[in-house]
């Protein structure tokens, strides 16, 4: 097949090839922003690749729009579910197909056949918005399989699910595929994947980098695959760490706000272990007593699968998010009930994690982006007044010392590359001297010179006494990098770990949460971890 | 780089352009649907503008089409949509008239005062949606929606005899205002009319507007909260605040509409009083771009509009109806909406296809260089 899809400045997909067969389950994995949605997008029609071709019962086909691929067979299970709550079950299946089985008689008993053929238990005449999550979901599924779909694609499916849910909506899977349908599952739950799926298909920075048989493969080299480790790696130095505290987190606790389920962000990691739900009980912790300290000239790694607690750990430490319980100390203050603009100007820089949405104003000018997040502070402003030139000479400063590839300081900031805007606001943060840098994901989507580059300015900026907090999903860059290192599993760092003698997989079975404590290169001490991460309260 | 803003000088141009001729062509669909010359109502229009009467008329209500439009456009620059400018505005201009006809300080003092009471009233008025949406998340479009219908009550409630109201005629009014707070406009003879003094008070804030939104630190963190929220919040905007502050000042400067007409000619408010200002000022605050320019030179087109249009129910040989105009201002707001973001959208992408471009050709120069050097 050979897929490849272009955005501007970035590859998202680039030569991805697989193939599904019938009467299988086909897993695709790969973290955050491995290129998995866009695939997904591209095989429902909904983007169109920029090479490659998709084929069909072995006939090539060119998919416009969803309802091409619909024809042929093809249907999508949403993450977030798409169906209206005022409207029964009956109602929300019929919704523009109308023409397959009536809206009355005809379309229930077709529903009702579906439903008993792959035991979907659904009730035809129930109002949506009565139904719990995991009823959704099915009739998310009878709705793609009364299109008459053939090949179904379900992305993150056990997302929004409990653990007994995930279980039947997996016996669900095996009826399916007993049928003869195939299926493609999309996850990055390594233990769901090898517990369902025939064959497993890995990516890596928008390409495949392998097919896998559950049966003859461990969580452990799925993860090595899903991690990679082909890239320049990030060597530090020299230790400069100091015993001059920087920050200082105690017993840091957020819990989640509001059972808001499938609201934006990807879903949370944890959720294998055996815990139960408790509808409507405590609010999930979604940041679970986090204790750390960062020093001067030091760089704490924290690695994780996305959705464990990092998010939630970066916007309380910027400020976004109040701590519901436990402090944090900056140089001596305590600066938990600080506004987030005070814990800038006193010397917090932040590299956020998406830089769209929390590091750059699209469309606006580059010197506009250049003063966003310190608009009080030089050279920006005198005063209560901007000072448009100083900000337009710092600005042509930051593009020429940084890298920045653009025609100019006036172009506004979308219509950069992604690794263009990622130096633009790496310079941006370290021209104001930060004394403590959250760094979430710093080398996201930027080509390879330009990684080593910010590489090379966090340590010149460690050298002089930077503490950095340092977030990725490249265990690589972590293991490089980083003074120290803490695995967040489920809201709580579990485990910590030596960067200089841990290797990745070891890390990805601390992030599964098969381990925990500290990860000696010994070995042995992944059996005691499982037991100990026993998550107490969920909401979900 | 002179290109880039060339180019987006054209863009912006090109958005209310495209929108006006979109608005007039579709206008004379309508007058040939009616079975009417197409073309005569714009020329008969157009000599309206040749007239020092209608001149006059047409700079007084777009001086308080500005103020009005201005107030919008506020609210518009960090994703607010005040929909009370009505309310707010007619409410100060109540307010005024009666501290205006019970107050009698000397002018110097009198005038502040009651821009003062003005301005407090509309902020006042717009405040409570702000502090609605803060504290309890209630939308500021409904909240001022609301607010306008009961501002309605508030009115005929004190201009009831028994609380300020003074009836002349059948007309209820407030009472003839004390003559220290009246602004003297400028006088251009007794058959061509006066310019309301307080047009200048609209050409100040249109600078004022400017000034704030673009060379403040305060301006910044309300355009950038504008243009994305998320990144507005991390950058250490805080949203609520910022919220309340922008409605606090967009109803302030609806507080002041009124004024022109109020202290320059009226001096007593009235059942006459014009209503749905507020309404007109959303559509000129989209068609200006909430631009200070933009919103000037749209204010004059909606006056122009209003003020030209009587002439067509009496013009000869054939009169045409006057609505032809309310027609084309509703056209011209459907119209902006639809061009502005086809512009937009297609603005950005051009761009970011040039920029691609000069990076491209400038690497091909480099390694050229280079090629040469080795």
């Amino acid at each position: 097949m050979g897929i490849t899809k272009r955005f501007p400045g970035v590859v998202a997909n680039s030569d991805i090839r697989f193939s599904v067969r019938k009467g299988t389950v086909h897993a695709l994995v790969g973290e955050n922003g491995a290129g998995k949605s866009t695939l997904m997008k591209i095989l429902y029609g909904m983007q169109k690749p920029d090479e490659g071709t998709i084929a069909v019962d072995g006939e090539h086909v060119t998919f416009s729009s969803p309802a091409d691929a619909i024809a042929r067979g093809i249907g999508m299970v949403h993450q977030h579910f798409m169906l209206a709550d005022n409207l029964t079950v009956l109602e929300n299946v019929v919704l523009g197909s109308e023409k397959l089985h009536g809206i009355g008689g005809g379309a229930r008993k077709k529903i009702k056949e579906i439903s008993d053929r792959y035991g979907l238990n659904v009730r035809p005449d129930l109002l949506v918005e009565s139904l719990g999550v995991a009823e959704r979901q099915r009739v998310e599924i009878l709705k793609v399989l009364y299109r008459g779909a053939r090949t179904l694609i379900l992305d993150e499916p056990t997302a929004v699910l409990v653990p007994q849910e995930v279980d039947a909506l997996f016996s669900n899977l095996r009826e399916l595929k007993s049928e003869g349908l195939a299926v493609i599952f999309i996850s990055h739950k390594l233990g769901e994947v090898l517990s369902v799926a025939d064959e497993i298909t890995v990516i890596r920075r928008g390409t495949t980098v392998g097919t896998a048989v559950p049966s003859a493969t461990t969580p452990r080299q799925l993860a090595e695959m899903m991690v990679g480790s082909e890239l320049p790696t990030p060597e530090t130095a020299e230790s400069t760490v100091t015993d001059k505290p920087v920050i200082e987190v105690d017993g840091l606790t957020v819990y989640a706000a509001g059972a808001s389920l499938g609201a934006e962000s990807e879903p949370t990691g944890g959720g294998l272990l055996g815990d139960l739900a408790v509808p409507g009980g405590a609010a999930k912790r979604v940041l679970d007593d986090v204790t750390f300290t960062i020093h001067a000239g030091e760089v704490m790694g924290i690695a994780g699968v996305e959705g464990n607690g990092q998010t939630e750990l970066i916007d309380a430490l910027i400020g976004l998010k109040n701590a519901d319980s436990g402090t944090i100390g900056f140089l001596g203050d305590d600066i938990t009930p600080w506004a987030t603009r005070k814990r800038r100007e006193k010397g917090i820089g932040y590299i956020p994690e998406d830089r769209h949405r929390h590091g750059l104003l699209l469309e606006a000018p580059l010197w506009e982006n250049r003063i966003l997040g310190h608009v009080t502070e030089k050279p920006n402003s005198k005063g209560v007044w901007l000072d448009i030139k100083g900000a337009q000479d710092d600005t042509r400063r930051i593009v020429e010392e940084y890298d920045v590839r653009t025609p100019g300081i006036d172009v506004t900031a979308a219509s950069l590359s992604g690794g263009n805007q990622q130096k633009l606001i790496v310079g941006r943060e370290m021209s104001h001297k930060p004394k403590f840098l959250i760094a979430a994901h710093p080398t996201r989507g930027v080509d390879v010179g330009a990684q080593a580059a910010i590489w090379d300015q966090i340590r010149e900026a460690r050298r002089e006494g930077l503490a950095v907090l340092l977030i990725s999903a490249d265990l690589d860059e972590l293991i490089g990098l980083s003074d120290t290192l803490r695995v967040i599993y489920d809201g709580r760092l579990v485990a910590d770990a030596d960067p200089a003698t841990v290797t990745p997989e070891e890390l990805g079975s601390a992030m599964t949460g098969a381990a925990s404590g500290h990860l000696e290169h010994v070995e042995e001490s992944a059996a005691d971890g499982a037991d100990d991460t026993a998550p107490e309260d969920e909401a979900r | 780089m002179k290109k880039f803003d060339k180019e987006r000088l054209l863009l912006a141009v090109a958005g209310p352009v495209m929108a006006l001729v979109a608005a007039i062509l579709l206008t004379s669909v309508v007058l040939l649907a009616s079975g009417k010359n197409p073309i005569e109502p714009y020329n008969l229009m157009l000599q309206q503008i040749g007239y020092s009467d209608v001149q006059v008329l047409i700079i007084n209500q777009a001086s308080m089409y500005y103020i009005a439009a201005l107030a919008v456009a506020l609210g518009f620059r960090m994703n607010l949509f005040n929909i009370g400018v009505d309310g707010q505005y007619r409410l100060g201009a109540v307010m005024t008239a009666v501290v205006g006809a019970h107050v009698g300080l000397p002018a110097v003092l009198q005038v502040p005062l009651l821009l003062l009471v003005a301005i407090l009233t509309g902020a006042f008025w717009a405040g409570i949606a702000g502090v609605l949406k803060v504290t309890r998340g209630v939308s500021e479009v409904v909240a001022t929606i609301m607010l306008n219908a009961i501002a309605t009550s508030l009115i005929l409630y004190l201009t009831q005899t028994n609380t300020w109201g003074v009836q002349v005629g059948n007309n209820m009014t407030t009472g003839i205002m004390k003559k220290s707070g009246w602004i003297p406009g400028i006088d251009l003879g007794s058959d061509v009319g006066e310019i309301y003094g307080l047009v200048f008070l609209a050409a100040i804030i249109g600078v004022l507007y400017w000034l704030v939104l673009n060379r403040t630190r305060f301006g910044f963190d309300l355009r950038a909260t504008g243009e994305s929220e998320t990144a507005a919040a991390a950058s250490g905007v805080d949203a609520k605040r910022m919220t309340l502050t922008a409605m606090l000042i967009s109803g302030g400067v609806a507080g002041l509409a009124g004024l022109p007409l109020l202290l320059g000619d009226s001096h007593t408010y009235s059942l006459t009083f014009p209503e749905g200002l507020g309404f007109t000022a959303i559509g000129i605050a989209l068609l200006g771009r909430n631009n200070p320019g933009g919103i000037a030179l749209a204010a004059l087109l909606w006056a122009f509009l209003d003020k030209a249009s009587p002439a067509l129910d009496y013009a000869t040989p054939v009169a045409y109806q006057k609505e032809i105009a309310t027609i084309m201002q509703g056209l011209i707001v459907f119209a902006v909406v639809i061009s502005y973001e086809v512009v937009r959208t297609w603005g950005l992408r051009r761009q970011q296809k040039r920029v691609g471009e000069e990076l491209a050709a400038a690497a091909i120069d480099n390694s050229e260089k280079k090629e040469v050097a080795a």
